[in-house]
């Protein structure tokens, strides 16, 4: 696994068989590529020995358009980058505006923040497990499961933001709106509820031996290579690198509910399936202290304005732990409503990067399950 | 012992299939569109223009200012101002939008329109049944179809109107409040140049007429329908 | 009353004398023959296939209850608003397929791609005229071949897939059907040694024979099923997994799976001809099953002989509908496995059981008078337990759960 990549691939291609291998692209319209994805893979027999992602399938030009927009109408877009949690990205978007303005937040709003997020993560796992099986062939029940939990978690976004999906609810300074009566209640009973259903989800499918059988072993990640390549997020953690921005950065209110970290060893499909599953009780763990402690106050800067929103010129990045990584905003400001430089950094793109190392020398097979480990989300990818 | 995680797993689905049959949270199906879900308070799909008066267009709370326009992301809304001023709830003199069009095939349900009118004139609406044959006007809507009346707002966001309400009384209060108070003082005004006049008349011819530079007030006409 | 429910056991073997003492009269001596052939046909031809319509539906509506949501419930009488529960989507199915435009490969070999359905479907058609439905309900009584003719049948349906993934002219259709091939043959060694293991106590290979040998009844009132013995029950599931695997059932269902690359063998086929296919393999789930069911679960015979009013092809329907269920319930439930996982269960694993398997019978069966009953029981069950639990532990060395550590 230490070896440079060029060279793993001469060993297992060895020299002169370059007629004999099977070129295939895999993709863009496929059922198990998480949305229109092109790999184009190059075998020998059943072996992988060259892997190339394409993407780009998705771009919808997303940075240049928020260069000429102003920094409001880009939170709506923010919601369509990773289209599956669009309030950790509202909210990474929000902290690197605030960073830039100087914006404070007040603590209402930074409670209701760590909440949703918290509640974006679990969604996002949960239907993590739920593709990730779904690629491994068990037709949909483990999905069909995860997908009635997201309703309940949708219906408490949807009541407090008005949508499902594309939120649009973090502002400059804090949230748009404030909870709406008995919405904390409701919350209340769906986190108490989520551990029940996570025993469930844990007897159908981590003792299961076909599973264990189809993912362990698979797509060995080294830590080395994690951290050299700017792997983040659970894929990260799954290889044993202690890392996670909630404790590095300790943003919002993160550093008042303490949660442990889990941490895989072999850095396979396994260790990050099961890393997922543990993030998800310690996020069940923070919910549960901070759904009682929310204090009463206003959920807005008084000093942010929303129209005619123009910060002074600088630059900032803000950054937090997005469900699939370090989900960064690089903002540069040249005093105009319009930001000059609108950067997204897409944890789904940089996981990606090392898609043809975890997959040299295994089969196709392992490689669509390599690549649902990964968890891409192909609006963040192409952006 | 090896097959026990599988059957551990046949066990649960088997519990979520005889649960199916007398669990509602087992079964989750709505079997659209004979049943429906009933809509949150706070669900937003497209936007409408909030109208008073029994006549849509003559109610219109919007006045065109073309705030929305600027702000949405999207740049869906459509307004030409209209060339003549009617008067708006408070009694002043606003223009109307002679086209508001909206085209819902672009609009992304952001919600940014509403949170920066300051008229408390479009609002989200909860419809979305909305398809049409049409591929190309007929997802653009006109301002007939987008005007939806004050009751039909309170219908389906209850807390959000009462607010939106609350926000326009408050509005003709202080705009009543300040007619009352220019009255006030322009009777006051009236009466002290009322006394200065019968003054002068007792004290003596005056040599040059004291120039009135009293600026005239603008007096608000009647009481507005509400 | 006994007299009535004789009459519903019997009711196809009189209707079928009664229609050819009445045709005697009227047809010539040579036609005779066939005709009784073609009475015995015709009730295959009308049930199996209608099981398989309804075995599409409820194993969709199956499927859904498992998954939480309900199955197809809107289609029931074409032209009419009367909704069955959805027991019509077969018909809709039926339809489309018919329908829709039967697309060749230009440069397909066109005899062979045609043929290959029919290569598929034939055999297994005439796999059913073997089994015992019923008392004295065999199409075709073979007293020294029967079972044989069966694995005989079962085996050339190989022959088709792989004509029709070489008359595609795809690679991936070649490579395909070669893996499928692969993975039936290796499954059909496991499937005939359980099955072997039942001939080697009954002493025959006709299954109607072995059907009688199940017949005994003890304790007065349970009939000696073959799966009320150790190597009985442990080679009923052998012979159950490798039926699956035989059928291209989940959690063997890598050549269908289109969650690969290379797609199916019957990539290139549409509209009927692939109707043909899907009807064909679940016939040959049914064959399978119902071989099963006569070597292991006694054929037509009840489990309690109070039972036995019960006409005996309704308990053959009963145990068949019984295992699709079992195979519908573990297609909800399991992922598939990898082609080099599938190849390593068949010989790693189900070749050792099923010849250990073989040798626990045989003790079983030289032991009859020589050792109690318990004792055989206590051994038979530990005889094969502990091989089960060596190969886990093997399986448990490579893989299994794990412990995580926390930072901070």
């Amino acid at each position: 696994m230490g070896k440079p990549t060029f060279q793993r691939k001469a060993e297992v291609i060895g020299i002169g068989r370059e007629g004999e291998l099977l070129e295939v692209a895999m993709g863009p319209q496929h059922p198990s590529t998480h949305g229109v994805f092109r790999m184009d893979v190059v075998l020998d027999g059943e072996t992988i020995v060259k892997l190339k992602p394409v993407f780009g399938y998705l771009h919808r030009n997303h940075e240049k358009i928020a260069e000429n927009t102003s920094y409001l109408a880009s939170m709506p877009y923010t919601d369509r980058l990773d289209y599956f949690c669009s309030l950790t990205n509202n909210w990474a978007y929000a902290l690197s505006v605030e960073k830039l303005a100087g914006l404070q937040v007040p603590e209402r709003a930074e409670y209701i923040r760590l909440i949703t997020a918290e509640l974006t993560r679990l969604l996002n796992h949960t239907c993590l497990a739920g593709f990730l099986l779904q690629d491994m062939g068990a037709l949909g029940t483990p999905l069909m499961y995860a997908f009635r939990e997201r309703e309940k978690i949708l219906d408490l976004i949807e009541s407090l933001t008005g949508a499902r999906m594309m939120c649009n609810y973090m502002r400059f300074g804090g949230c748009r709106c404030d909870l709406p009566p008995g919405w904390v209640d409701a919350a209340k009973k769906v986190v108490a509820e989520y551990s029940k259903f996570l025993d469930e989800f844990e007897t159908l499918l981590s003792g299961n031996e076909i599973l264990m059988a189809r993912t362990q072993g698979v797509g060995k990640l080294s830590a080395e290579l994690a951290v050299s390549a700017g792997v983040t997020g659970p894929m990260l953690r799954a290889s044993g690198v202690d890392y996670d921005l909630r404790k590095v950065d300790a943003y919002g209110i993160y550093a008042r509910y303490p949660f442990r970290i889990p941490l895989g060893t072999h850095g396979d499909v396994y260790d990050r399936y099961m890393v997922r599953m543990l993030e998800m009780r310690e996020s069940l763990k923070i919910l549960e202290p901070a759904l009682k402690d929310i204090p009463e106050g206003p959920v807005v800067d008084p000093k942010a304005k929303l129209r005619g929103f123009r910060p002074k010129p600088g630059e900032a990045y803000g950054r937090i732990e997005g469900p699939k990584g370090e989900l960064g905003f690089y903002l540069i400001s040249d005093g105009s409503p319009n930001p000059y430089r609108y950067r997204v950094r897409p944890p789904s793109l940089i996981n990606l990067t090392v898609l043809e190392d975890m997959c040299l020398g295994q089969t196709v097979a392992d490689a669509i399950v390599s690549l649902g480990s990964v968890d891409i989300v192909l609006g963040e990818v192409d952006r | 012992m090896l097959g026990t995680g599988i059957l551990k797993g046949m066990v649960e689905t088997a519990k979520n299939f005889a649960g199916s049959y007398h669990d509602p949270e087992r079964l989750t199906t709505v079997e659209y569109p004979e049943q429906r879900i009933a809509p949150k308070e706070n669900a937003r799909q497209f936007p409408m223009l909030i109208h008073d008066t029994e006549d849509p267009m003559k109610g219109l709370r919007c006045v065109a200012c073309q705030i929305c326009e600027k702000e949405c992301p999207p740049q869906c809304i459509y307004i030409v101002k209209s060339k003549d001023k009617r008067a708006d709830y408070k009694g002043q003199m606003q223009f109307y939008p002679a086209t508001f069009d909206i085209d819902i095939s672009v609009c992304m349900s952001c919600q940014i329109c509403v949170e920066v009118c300051p008229f408390e004139s479009i609002k989200m609406d909860t419809e979305f049944e909305l398809s049409n044959t049409d591929r190309f006007g007929g997802l653009l809507i006109h301002k007939e179809q987008l005007a939806k009346s004050n009751e039909h707002y309170r219908k389906i966001h209850p807390a959000d109107a009462a607010a939106s309400d609350a926000v326009l009384a408050a509005e003709v209060a202080k705009a009543q409040a300040k007619a009352k108070a220019d009255a006030e003082a322009k009777a006051a005004k009236a009466a002290a140049e009322a006394k200065a006049k019968a003054d002068a008349a007792v004290a003596g011819p005056v040599p040059a007429p004291a120039t009135s530079t009293a600026p005239q007030p603008t007096s608000p006409p009647a009481a507005p329908a509400a | 009353m006994a007299e009535v429910f004789q009459a519903i056991d019997q009711f196809p073997v009189t209707l079928k004398t009664w229609l050819l003492g009445h045709a005697a009269g009227v047809m010539p001596e040579w036609a005779l023959p066939l005709l009784s052939a073609a009475l015995s046909i015709t009730p295959i031809l009308a049930v199996f296939p209608l099981l398989f319509a309804l075995t599409t539906v409820i194993e969709r509506k199956g499927l859904g209850r498992i998954q939480n949501r309900r199955g197809p419930n809107r289609v029931g009488i074409p032209l009419t608003n009367i909704r069955l529960a959805g027991f019509g989507q077969f018909i809709a199915d039926g339809i489309k397929s018919l329908t829709k435009e039967d697309i060749v490969p230009r440069s397909a070999d066109k005899v062979v791609h045609f043929l290959a359905p029919i290569a598929l479907l034939i055999p297994v058609l005439l796999t059913y005229s073997v089994l015992p439905f019923g008392r004295n309900m065999v199409p075709l009584d073979l007293p020294q071949t029967g079972l044989l003719f069966f694995f005989a049948l079962g085996a050339s349906t190989e022959l088709s897939v792989f004509m029709a993934g070489w008359s595609s002219r795809n690679k991936y259709s070649l490579l395909g059907a070669m893996r499928a091939i692969a993975q039936m043959v290796s499954y059909e060694i496991p499937l005939i040694l359980s099955a072997l293991t039942v001939v080697m106590i009954a002493g025959t290979l006709s299954l109607s024979g072995i059907v009688e040998s199940q017949a005994e009844v003890r304790f007065g009132f349970l009939h000696s099923w073959h799966l009320f013995t150790p190597w009985g029950l442990v080679g009923f599931f052998l012979f159950l997994t490798a039926a699956a695997a035989e059928a291209n059932r989940t959690p063997f269902d890598l050549p269908e799976a289109e969650s690969e690359i290379i797609a199916g063998y019957f990539t290139e086929y549409s509209g009927f001809k692939f109707a043909i296919f899907f009807l064909a393999e679940y016939l040959g789930l049914f064959a399978m099953c119902g071989l099963g069911i006569t070597l292991f679960l006694g054929g037509w015979l009840p489990p309690f002989k109070f039972l036995g009013f019960i006409p005996s092809w309704c308990w053959f329907l009963g145990k068949l509908v019984a295992l699709i269920l079992l195979f519908i319930w573990l297609r909800g439930t399991l992922p598939r496995l990898r082609t080099d996982q599938l190849m390593g269960f068949a010989w790693k694993f189900l070749l050792p059981m099923t010849l250990i398997n073989l040798f626990v019978a045989g003790l079983w069966h030289l032991s009859v008078t020589s050792v109690p009953m318990t004792v055989r029981w206590i051994g038979g069950f530990a005889l094969l337990a502990i091989p089960y639990w060596l190969l886990g532990r093997g399986f448990e060395a490579k893989v299994g759960k794990r412990e995580y550590r926390f930072a901070n």
